[in-house]
């Protein structure tokens, strides 16, 4: 095997300070919380020092929001556009330095950064600016009005993407936003706040309030607030659901998977590999879509997994800075904490525990990339969404069972299927309940393209001209 | 995992060109019946209704003239003709589960009275054990119904219509002991909103659905499909406001268990014989009467539904109670509303209950 020698990316390119405010009404101000600190997870060092905001601060930024509304939505869709081109303009040219950042605070390896994330944030800004002015063609009516002010709360695994994918289409649809970022990843949320005073985006379009839990209960219950979206966990989900109960509030919540991977005996077995190690172990599988269940027909099982753990064998972990890495640090010691836990009971429940020889990092937070074998549908490993790089492997012997296995879950927000047969791809894909299905590929977005779940991966959907309807008065 | 549906599993024959059975419905015999001559408003029999709960055929005479071209056996003193004096064959009211017609599980019964307050009839008063029957029944009939054809649904909604068309005269009838005003204009424009959502099966797919061009060598579809099993409270308006909550609700593939409405359930179990006889595999509606109150949290709680419809909740306090209750498995919820029922009701309540499924595959040689 060959040996890389280190190609690290310089963190040069960002200047990272020492401490961050909130960003309210186009202004970075103290927060009355307790400021925390946010660290790089493959060092445990201290980037900065970042203020979160009470629920005084979060009233202050609605009402900014509240401010900038009425100019934000009676400004023409053009005029509205032209600013979002601005900001996906400012994105693409510092994209090294957002990536860097991005890579910094949440771990991940800086090609997944720089040429996943990025592109796909800038992308998501050039898609949804030119929806702005054409909204009456967007099958709402002929004037679809936005809601107001929308409150909108992000998780740490695709920091500046999920931003993209919640401030896009509400500014473009004429709303003001209050965002949360993830207590564990705020830094590239700050470094936008500074991309919209660039392009000069009217003050309290876009208000940025960092904190915990706390600020995000304050954000989704304030009750100037019209609109919440929410990506994260599911059990987060259940609560927000029930907290806007009876207030009217308009809500979309992308939450957990458990997503089926299924290769039929017929699949072309290298590529479906490929699509196996991107499905589960992109982004050190912190996905809420990863393809975290592997059904294999039972004639191609052996061989499959034979290839698998050649292939997990070549991967790289460690620096996430490192152009070559392809497994970077677990987000968070508490993150960590989960898979580990999880995984242990994998085994304890009786599954088979298998790793590459892989040397882990002796600071940060760092998981080997994991098969279970031998795992039963009953199994936690099997059930529960471990949100780290643990894939669970299952066979099956006919498509029936194949589809009974994999919309055997309470979630519902993606699948994969592989097999060289079309009629059989679209009877599985007719057949799976999942909002996404990947067929012969796994783990591919674009803002054109609808994402969201089915059961309880939550409801709504971003992406597309579906996902307009959730910042629309409709 | 409770949803073990399987879809995809045809209909066999229903419905298709050619084959007439459901044209040989006894229904069919009367849909061209001049029954009109009851025209709505043209007489309350409430009061005769009363009497032959009490002592028999005296009260029905007068009832009998308004119904004589009906010849519906259905309700009360209907069916008698005028020289008869014989005691009427009352219809019992009873719940509408799986294609069937139990009665409560629990025994129990509340009394239905007409606007006037004069006795019609004792429904069913479900119990939690029947709403969860009719749950297990619609996730039983969702595989089959949503891997139905557009076309073969579109083609049942229809048909529903046309039962309801051929029982005009017995819809006018019950409506009128609601209360409603202008009862056959209601029979008419619900009969109108059925054949409007029938249309809509093999065309909100359409309308509702994308292609998408993603950056990159990738075939990329997003349709929608229906959520599951929906529960829905009707709105007090016994038979529009009924079938413009049921059909967009069933005309994409979902399956439904209804709680009608609680002063007036009775057209929802007369809607449900139409339903019977209109070739709707049994489960697709379940049609509960009884406490809204009572059945309404149950239903919002019920793991294996997945969307609730609280259009008819008009209690505030209640309607939290439901939205609360089904954030527990992330259902859908469409809250409660007061539509006008005779405007023009767009695509919403068909969108409300559909997901989005979006299929990718790699283009390439």
């Amino acid at each position: 095997m060959f040996e890389y020698a280190p190609a690290p990316e310089s963190r040069d390119v960002v200047d990272v300070k020492s401490s961050y405010g909130l960003f309210i009404d186009g202004e970075f101000t103290d927060g009355a919380g307790a400021a925390f600190k946010t660290i790089n997870p493959a060092t445990e060092e201290t980037l900065a020092e970042v203020a979160a905001a009470s629920e005084a601060d979060v009233d202050r930024a609605v009402r900014a929001a509240r401010r900038a509304f009425g100019t934000w939505s009676a400004m023409p869709g053009s005029e509205r556009a032209k600013y979002l081109f601005r900001i996906a303009r400012i994105i693409q040219e510092r994209s090294r330095e957002l990536a860097v950042l991005e890579t910094l605070d949440n771990g991940k390896p800086i090609r997944e950064a720089r040429d996943v994330d990025l592109p796909l944030v800038a992308a998501h800004f050039f898609y949804y600016a030119g929806w702005a002015d054409k909204l009456g063609h967007a099958g709402y009516g002929p004037d679809p009005k936005p809601l107001g002010v929308a409150g909108q709360v992000i998780p740490w695994n695709f920091p500046l993407l999920m931003l993209a994918w919640k401030v896009a289409p509400a500014l473009a649809c004429g709303n003001t936003v209050v965002l949360k970022p993830a207590e564990t990843t705020p830094l590239t949320a700050l470094l936008f706040a500074e991309i919209c005073r660039q392009a000069d985006l009217p003050p309290g379009v876009v208000n940025i309030v960092t904190g915990a839990g706390e600020t995000g209960a304050a954000v989704v219950n304030h009750p100037d607030v019209n609109k919440v979206a929410f990506t994260g966990s599911t059990e987060v989900g259940r609560l927000i659901a029930r907290s806007v109960a009876g207030s009217g509030k308009k809500v979309t919540l992308e939450l957990g998977g458990k997503a089926a991977n299924i290769v039929f005996d017929d699949a072309a077995i290298d590529q479906a590999v490929e699509g196996i190690v991107d499905g589960i172990f992109f982004n050190q599988g912190h996905v809420c879509c990863a393809g975290s269940r592997l059904l294999v027909q039972e004639s191609v099982a052996d061989e499959l997994l034979e290839a698998l753990k050649r292939r997990l064998s070549r991967l790289r972990l460690g620096d996430p800075l490192d152009k070559n890495t392809d497994i970077g640090a677990i987000n968070s010691a508490e993150q960590l904490a989960r898979v580990r836990e999880l995984s242990d009971i994998g085994e304890a429940e009786g599954a088979e525990r298998w790793s590459p020889a892989c040397e882990l990092p002796g600071r940060g937070f760092w998981f080997p990339p994991t098969i279970f074998t031998g795992v039963a549908q009953s199994h936690r490993i099997a059930r529960d969404e471990v949100f780290g790089p643990v894939l669970a492997m299952l066979t099956f012997r006919t498509p029936a069972e194949a589809v009974e296995k994999a919309n055997n879950t309470p979630y519902g927000l993606s699948a994969g299927v592989w097999t060289e047969k079309g009629s059989r791809i679209l009877w599985m894909a007719d057949r799976l309940r999942a909002g996404v299905v990947w067929a012969n590929t796994f783990n591919k977005f674009d803002p054109t393209s609808p994402f969201g779940g089915y059961k309880e991966s939550g409801y709504g959907r971003e992406g597309g001209r579906h996902g307009l309807e959730a910042y629309l008065d409709v | 995992m409770t949803e073990a549906e399987q879809p995809g599993k045809d209909l066999p024959g229903r419905d298709q060109p050619g084959r007439a059975r459901a044209d040989e419905a006894p229904d069919g015999r009367r849909s061209g019946a001049p029954g009109r001559a009851g025209k709505p408003g043209a007489g309350k029999s409430g009061a005769g209704r009363i009497g032959v709960a009490d002592s028999g055929e005296s009260a029905s005479v007068g009832a009998a003239s308004r119904e004589s071209a009906s010849g519906e056996p259905a309700s009360g003193e209907r069916g008698n003709s005028r020289e008869s004096a014989r005691l009427a064959v009352r219809k019992t009211y009873k719940l509408y589960i799986g294609g069937a017609f139990p009665r409560s599980e629990s025994g129990r019964s509340y009394p239905v009275a007409s606007s006037e307050g004069e006795f019609l009839a004792n429904a069913s008063k479900a119990s939690r054990k029947d709403a969860r029957d009719a749950v297990v029944a619609a996730r039983k009939a969702f595989g089959g119904w949503s891997g139905a054809t557009a076309y073969n649904r579109g083609q049942i909604l229809y048909r529903i219509a046309e039962m309801l068309e051929g029982r005009r005269a017995q819809f006018a009838a019950e409506l009128a002991d609601t209360g409603a005003g202008r009862p056959g204009e209601a029979v008419d424009a619900a009969v109108d909103r059925l054949v409007w959502y029938a249309g809509w099966s093999d065309k909100i797919t359409s309308v509702a659905g994308a292609a998408n061009p993603v950056a990159g060598p990738y075939f990329n579809l997003s349709s929608p499909e229906p959520t599951g099993v929906v529960a829905v409270v009707a709105p007090d308006e016994p038979l529009l406001g009924l079938v413009s909550v049921i059909a967009p609700v069933i005309v994409t593939g979902n399956t439904c268990v209804v709680v009608a409405s609680e002063r007036a359930p009775l057209p929802a179990i007369t809607l449900a014989e139409v339903l019977a006889t209109s070739d709707l595999p049994g489960g697709v509606v379940n049609v509960l009467t009884g406490s809204v109150k009572e059945l309404a949290p149950w239903l919002a709680a019920h793991m294996d539904v997945n969307a609730i419809d609280l259009t008819g909740v008009a209690d505030a306090e209640l309607a939290v109670t439901c939205e609360q209750a089904a954030a527990e498995n992330l259902k859908r919820v469409l809250r409660p509303s007061d539509p006008d029922w005779s405007a023009d009701p767009g695509v919403r309540r068909m969108t409300a209950f559909l997901e989005t499924k979006t299929v990718w595959h790699p283009t390439g040689v």
